[in-house]
């Protein structure tokens, strides 16, 4: 670890919403996170990018225990992570997720999507649920798509369908694994417009995106990660203008070459 | 080169060709062949067939049917004696094809999905026991399995004499299992109509807690309910009518048992080969379908803060049932047709009675094609049942 690590203290807010010290994952004999230490404010909006196999995405996996970390501690929201399933379900009813190839469930409607969590988890009236459903529809700017299946939809809708399926839980914090990365050219500004509104409203946000025009608009602080490792965080401007390590210009160069 | 070539000739005209090597006229000529070759082939056999059952004064048709059958069936769900007729045999023995092919379907879904599930536990010592069974039951013949559980029934289990009595009044021995039947009272019959009456209960229960989680959110514990109503709603009735107790138990008379209901080896012998094998691949299919359910679908649903019952009975179970539908119906007409081994350990099924009415009365062509036209009937509806439930559950797509 570089001692441009702890350089940075987050921002906007002084409270707290993830803290991570210390973590380490293994698959096996291959160590993916090697001590990886984090501290999120609330209403902060971070960037992580680094080259494929780096760890970015086992990293905010961890965050909801989608993966579980060996070693050290994660804090969401004052809950620590441990085997007891009852912190598990208060940390995912609290952080959304959205992922790389969309997920939504191909055997329910748009809007039963949208629903299916808030009836089974928040136990909430299903006329309610499906008030709160179209609310995010309409934010995301689908609502007359509600009751088509997910099949029926183009990329770029079925992840907005998506975004709004995490937003129906009012989650406090939302992690998006590389939302953009299986979209075609034309769907990548429809999802981004919707997570700048989000961004906007003061969600606290972790992407893994190599969305560098993203990252230059939206982030309060880029993350850069390789091998396991946060090598280089800095705010947007001085990440891009002034990289520090070698690391990231090269990676930097790779990517921002074309 | 084909441009090359057309260049040489400019205007193909049509060519002659003589018939021979036209191929619509050598479609039509070999056609033309086949279909007289199959006919003649065809008329062969009837009139030989004729010729020879003219010469062995048998009659052709189905009157036969009608003559007294004359031979004893072992059990049978309908009244039955050698004095009524061969389509009344018969009869009887499609009747205990379907008591063991439905009782089969039904056993063998149930162990078959235990045991698939089974299969995928993070628990080494479950998953290894059902891949074991899975490996062992579905590589060894069925035929051989039902010589086996025939063998272990009537090998391992005693005489009447010394029958086995676990449980007051049940006798295990190798003429079957014996239990005891509920003596004659009205009160059964009302009983019967009671459960008819809480199933139905249960089913008004199963909406109401629907619709009132749908308007206050709030969930009803109906698995529990449902099972109390099930019971209670029976036994309020039974107590109503004077809590009779009188049962026919069976007693020991001479060499074997009187009263009470039996389960014959046999039956039970061809019960238990088919549910065990059949469920062996039931199990794969089952497992195959949960495996084929992206596991994007479970991590979607965790993050959203669903429970692990709950992802399996909303998220992951709808979509492998249609990887399941299809394949499982195929092992649905497997166990039925392959009930028609019963013949080899004597239970008395459809083949089992019409091989007895085929030796008696020297009715083949007829007797096999009742046979086929029996089995056929089932497998048809069998598919055309599985066929509708697959289109009610398929997935929507574009």
């Amino acid at each position: 670890m570089s001692d441009t690590n702890r350089t940075v203290a987050p921002r906007p807010g002084d409270e707290v919403a993830i803290e991570l010290s210390d973590v380490h994952k293994w698959y096996g004999e291959f160590h993916v996170l090697k001590g990886i230490n984090l501290s999120v404010a609330r209403g902060e909006r971070i960037v992580i990018c680094g080259p494929s196999g780096s760890g970015k995405s086992t990293l905010i996996r961890c965050i909801n225990r989608l993966e579980e970390h060996q070693r050290g501690k994660i804090v969401v929201d004052g809950v620590e992570l441990t085997n007891n399933l009852k912190n598990i379900d208060a940390v995912r009813r609290d952080v959304g997720m959205v992922f790389q190839h969309f997920n939504l469930f191909p055997h329910l409607t748009v809007l039963e999507n949208c629903t299916l969590a808030p009836i089974w988890v928040r136990k909430m009236p299903k006329a309610q649920a499906e008030e709160i459903a179209m609310k995010y529809l309409k934010r995301v700017r689908i609502p007359d798509q509600a009751n088509k299946y997910p099949g029926q939809l183009s990329g770029g809708q079925q992840q907005r369908v998506a975004i709004a399926r995490s937003l129906c839980m009012s989650p406090k914090v939302m992690l998006f694994d590389e939302p953009t990365s299986a979209l075609d050219p034309e769907m990548i500004k429809e999802v981004l417009d919707v997570m700048i509104g989000l961004a906007n409203e003061g969600m606290t946000m972790i992407c893994v995106t190599h969305e560098m025009g993203f990252a230059r608009t939206v982030a309060n602080r880029v993350i850069f990660m390789d091998r396991g490792e946060i090598v280089e965080q800095n705010e947007p401007l001085e990440f891009f203008n002034n990289p520090q390590s070698e690391r990231t210009k090269l990676f930097l160069s790779q990517i921002l070459a074309h | 080169m084909a441009i090359s070539r057309n260049l040489g000739n400019p205007a193909p005209q049509a060519p002659r060709r003589s018939l021979i090597n036209d191929p619509n006229a050598r479609a039509v000529f070999f056609q033309i062949l086949v279909l007289g070759g199959v006919a003649l082939l065809g008329w062969y056999l009837v009139t030989n067939v004729l010729e020879n059952l003219a010469r062995q004064n048998i009659a052709t048709g189905f009157s036969f049917l009608d003559r007294e059958a004359s031979f004893a069936i072992g059990e049978s769900l309908i009244a039955y004696s050698p004095a009524n007729s061969y389509s009344h045999a018969l009869l009887v023995g499609f009747l205990n094809t379907i008591k063991v092919a439905v009782l089969g379907i039904v056993l063998a879904t149930i162990l078959g999905t235990i045991i698939g599930i089974a299969r995928l536990s993070s628990n080494f010592l479950v998953a290894k026991l059902a891949s074991a069974f899975v490996e062992i039951v579905r590589n060894i013949p069925v035929l051989l399995q039902l010589f086996f559980w025939y063998a272990v029934i009537g090998e391992s289990l005693p005489n009447p004499r010394q029958a086995l009595n676990p449980i007051p009044g049940v006798f295990l021995s190798n003429r079957g299992m014996k239990i005891p039947a509920l003596a004659d009272d009205p009160i059964w019959i009302w009983v019967g109509l009671s459960i008819l009456v809480a199933i139905v209960g249960v089913w008004f229960l199963a909406r109401w807690a629907r619709k009132r989680q749908e308007a206050t959110g709030q969930q009803f514990p109906i698995v529990l309910a449902s099972i109390g109503v099930l019971i209670a709603v029976p036994l309020l009735t039974w107590l109503a009518g004077g809590a009779p107790t009188a049962l026919d138990v069976p007693e020991l008379q001479g060499f074997n048992f009187r009263g009470g209901s039996n389960m014959s080896p046999e039956f039970a012998a061809l019960l238990v080969g088919l549910t065990v094998y059949t469920s062996s691949f039931i199990a794969e299919i089952v497992r195959s379908g949960i495996r084929a359910v992206n596991w994007g679908q479970t991590e979607a649903a965790s993050a959203l803060g669903l429970h692990r019952g709950t992802i399996l009975r909303l998220v992951v179970l709808p979509q492998a049932l249609r990887i399941i539908v299809p394949p499982t119906t195929s092992q649905y007409l497997n166990l039925t047709k392959n009930s028609s081994l019963a013949v080899a350990i004597g239970y008395p099924d459809l083949v089992s009675v019409a091989n007895t009415t085929l030796n008696q009365t020297g009715q083949a062509i007829e007797a096999v094609a009742i046979m086929m036209t029996v089995y056929l009937t089932i497998s048809l509806g069998i598919s055309l049942f599985m066929n509708w439930y697959n289109k009610h559950i398929a997935l929507v797509e574009r």
